[in-house]
């Protein structure tokens, strides 16, 4: 089982470069992560970290899933996850807000879906119709989503006589409940988990499913079978990027520290758009693999979140305390990102057999 | 002598791809090495070029032995080889390309001392090139020039080169065929892998011919060997008829109906020219032509993937010319393809989801939005057992079996659809005898059920063996008209497809 030998390769490399790092901070790496491990879900503000991060990863992990399943690289699950935030504002202060909660949360999720989709529009139709390069373009939306956020937030719906730019916060019938004294909106847990499941039946159990991995194993087979490549490219595009938008929906109305957009789009999207392409790498693109990819990512970043408060604790001097509180986030980031290289690197060199040869070097 | 290889053995898995094989090469010599696909010729000089190592055998050049371990070795005693498929960088200019081919590119690229090496190469042979222009932004005709240059830089004494000639205009061609007499004037070694007759005699000196990996003729005098004997000698006399009689159709409706048939290649040339034909049931129809002149793109014309240009196209009376895969294949058309893993398959699907890739959209294999995964199940595997695809399991990925396994998939998936036009393109090729026969004798099946079968092949033996009706293409026309079987001799077929053929 190669696969799982380059999961767990890749895992060992992430952990023992950040236990490196650690360790110039002169304190345990064991203690850390047992710190990190057991504050996350043993207490209840762990659990909140855990339950904020898990929440949107899985979410824009499963749509992300779709689309690399029929090699359609949607890059642009963080704009799609502003844009899903941006109409749920819109909806709950400017359109209907006055209608009644039972209403407003499920039109705010439409909204949030139809928009994420929306902005996952132009780049399935550039790669459908001319063949235009997706990474690029998803990429690009993404910086395209971030300034008319700001444009939002600090123009026209900016709340006035403030000293930030944000916007008003969003009724109270708009906010989404959650699990009492955690953070965590179960309403968004509750779609995130079913999402789940709906595109694992669909993966497995129908024509559309079956159509993507078609498509995505080998568009000339897909061809002479009559499947259209276009007619996929859309439809991946449009699903992953519906769902980053309902994961928008839950940070902007379910997640207690928001309720409302602020004045920079970090607070609200985290690179949770970006992260979620290592949640689904991380699964091999199996839909029930996401709910482990996604907790043991969720766990890392709450871990980091956990780090910062409580550094004081496990650090021997208040000097490297405040080194490692203020690099706890970065440490996490490094980590996730050790972690990708190792994968991607592993899907290819697992191709390859390794035989060593005596004496010349090859040419070809 | 400069190269002589002696006894070269060389075995892949359930292929033996060189047997026993001797090879001389004078300097001085154009030699062609001359054999249908899948004989034997490149892998022959790839491992004089040391991209593979013989089983068995060995090598001497210029009078001793060497051990040719990798292309370095082979460079080093001065052999240069053009492969079919070139290795250039398209990004890149003429001269980088040159310079990063001699493997003296260190940090700084040497392109502008090259560049005056690559003019005075180019003025002396004749091959006229840009050393500053980009490689994507030349003809095919022109890349060539630049491997070829590639070679010489080095001071080669041996040039190998593979089929040459096959993506070349008839003008480059003879250009190339003066470069190589110069090469060879200069008392360098040439070695031309080729399968076809015509350029034999035009440009060779002595000729060298393999049949399935064996040597059939050694170093014939190509200017007194004739075009029939070298054909006779390169698809061989014997005919093995050991396959299903083919038992005569009582009713023969017309399935195919083909008239003035023309189709663009990937380059929007005119692949197809003009091309008619007719196909009843019960009846098979072999077309026979060297790979190249249009087969493929009729082909693919015929099952939808490709738009014709112009004629018309009709199945069951169907009029199916523009129109798409799918509608063409639910009129009955099976198509086995000849690029088996590129096209025929999805490789990291599993056994039952490649056998499903024609039928998965309608019942009983689908209900509404829906795949039914149990009769999935229980009909692929009385497909596996019918056909006897050997697979550890239906869900293994098909990536993972040989190659006579995947064929065996493709045909149970498309015959098993009762089809009434198989569009079958070279399905025996690059497969061992015994999945060859089975695959031979399906076909045969097919045609007494009452299919109608248009094979593609460039295997003549295969042709003559199946087909009811054989009908030859050469530069995307069919050569005369399309005959009956019976009346056809193979060397006349052999003159046809090198396009020597004058009529009568």
């Amino acid at each position: 089982m190669l696969v799982v030998e380059t999961i767990a390769f890749s895992i060992a490399i992430s952990f023992i470069t950040m236990s490196c790092i650690l360790a110039c901070f002169s304190v345990n790496p064991l203690t850390v992560y047992a710190t990190m491990f057991f504050r996350a879900l043993g207490t209840s503000y762990g659990l909140s970290f855990l339950g904020l991060e898990f929440i949107p990863l899985l979410l824009c992990s499963t749509g992300l899933l779709v689309a690399f399943r029929a090699k359609v690289w949607n890059i642009g699950a963080e704009g799609q996850l502003l844009m899903g935030a941006i109409a749920a504002t819109w909806l709950a202060l400017y359109v209907m807000p006055e209608a009644p909660g039972f209403m407003l949360i499920p039109c705010m999720f439409i909204t949030g879906f139809l928009a994420g989709s929306a902005w996952a529009f132009l780049p399935a139709l550039l790669r459908a119709k001319l063949n235009v390069n997706e990474v690029i373009t998803t990429l690009m939306m993404n910086y395209i989503a971030m300034e008319l956020f700001n444009y939002l937030v600090q123009g026209p719906w900016r709340r006035s006589a403030y000293l930030f730019p944000e916007t008003e916060e969003l009724p109270e019938q708009a906010q989404l409940p959650v699990i009492p004294g955690t953070s965590v909106h179960y309403p968004t847990l509750a779609i995130a988990i079913g999402a789940v499941f709906l595109v694992a039946v669909m993966m497995w159990k129908t024509k559309i499913g079956y159509e993507v991995k078609l498509v995505g194993d080998n568009p000339e087979a897909a061809r002479q079978a009559g499947v259209s490549t276009q007619k996929i490219v859309m439809f991946t595009m449009l699903l992953s990027g519906g769902l980053a938008g309902l994961a928008g929906v839950g940070e902007v109305a379910g997640n207690p520290a928001h309720h409302k957009l602020y004045y920079s789009p970090e607070i609200i999207s985290a690179g949770r758009g970006y992260t979620a392409i290592i949640v689904a790498w991380l699964s091999r693109l199996n839909p029930l693999g996401l709910f482990i990819s996604a907790f043991f990512i969720s766990l890392m970043l709450a871990g980091g979140s956990i780090l910062k408060t409580a550094s004081f604790g496990i650090a021997p001097t208040p000097e490297s305390a405040r080194a490692l509180a203020n690099a706890a986030h970065e440490l996490v980031g490094i980590f996730n990102g050790v972690m990708l290289l190792c994968l991607v690197a592993g899907e290819l060199l697992t191709r390859y057999k390794i035989t060593l040869r005596w004496g010349g070097r090859g040419e070809l | 002598m400069l190269v002589k290889m002696v006894g070269i053995t060389k075995r892949f898995p359930s292929v033996i791809a060189n047997y026993k094989v001797d090879f001389e090469l004078r300097a001085g010599e154009i030699h062609a090495l001359l054999g249908e696909n899948g004989a034997g010729k490149t892998t022959l000089m790839n491992i004089l070029y040391g991209l593979y190592r013989p089983d068995e055998g060995r090598i001497f050049f210029e009078g001793r032995e060497v051990k040719i371990r990798s292309p370095k070795d082979a460079i080093r005693l001065g052999i240069g080889m053009i492969h079919q498929h070139f290795r250039l960088v398209p990004s890149l200019t003429v001269a980088e390309n040159v310079a990063l081919g001699l493997g003296e590119a260190k940090f700084f690229m040497p392109a502008k001392s090259v560049e005056d090496r690559i003019v005075a190469l180019s003025e002396r042979y004749g091959l006229k090139i840009d050393p500053d222009a980009k490689i994507w932004q030349l003809s095919v005709g022109e890349r060539q020039r630049v491997e070829i240059l590639k070679a010489l830089i080095r001071d080669i004494k041996v040039l190998i080169l593979d089929e040459p000639t096959t993506v070349l205009t008839p003008g480059e061609r003879d250009q190339l065929f003066k470069v190589m007499r110069k090469l060879a004037d200069e008392g360098k070694g040439i070695v031309f892998i080729t399968h076809k007759l015509g350029e034999v005699k035009a440009v060779s000196d002595r000729v060298t011919v393999l049949r399935r990996g064996r040597v059939v003729a050694s170093g014939l005098d190509a200017k007194r060997v004739s075009v029939l004997e070298l054909a006779r000698l390169m698809v061989g006399e014997k005919f093995e008829f050991g396959l299903k009689e083919r038992k005569p159709v009582a009713f023969r409706e017309v399935v195919l109906d083909v008239k003035g048939l023309a189709v663009r290649d990937d380059k929007g040339l005119l692949a197809v020219k003009d091309v008619s034909f007719e196909l009843r049931a019960g009846e098979i129809l072999g077309i026979a032509g060297v790979a190249g002149n249009g087969q493929r793109e009729l082909v693919e014309a015929l099952v939808g993937l490709r738009k014709p240009e112009k004629g018309s196209i009709k199945i069951m009376g169907v009029e199916v010319a523009g129109k798409g895969p799918r509608d063409i294949l639910e009129l009955g058309v099976a198509f086995i393809p000849e690029d088996r893993v590129g096209m025929g398959i999805a490789p990291g699907l599993s056994v039952e989801e490649n056998l499903i890739l024609k039928c998965y959209h309608r019942p009983p294999f689908s209900k509404g939005p829906f795949l039914d995964l149990r009769f999935i199940s229980e009909w692929s595997r009385k497909l596996v057992d019918e056909y006897g695809i050997m697979t550890p399991s239906l869900k293994t990925p098909v990536g993972v079996l040989s190659g006579g396994n995947i064929q065996r998939l493709i045909l149970a998936r498309e015959l098993s659809m009762k089809p009434r036009l198989i569009v079958a393109s070279h399905p025996t090729y690059g497969l061992d005898v015994a999945a060859s026969e089975y695959i031979r004798s399906l076909l045969i099946e097919q045609r007494n059920k009452g299919a109608a079968v248009l094979l593609v092949s460039e295997d003549l033996e295969e042709i003559m063996a199946l087909s009811d009706k054989i009908a030859v293409m050469y530069d995307g026309r069919i050569v005369g008209d399309v005959m009956e079987t019976s009346g056809v001799d193979i060397h006349k077929l052999g003159l046809m497809m090198s396009g020597a053929w004058e009529g009568g």
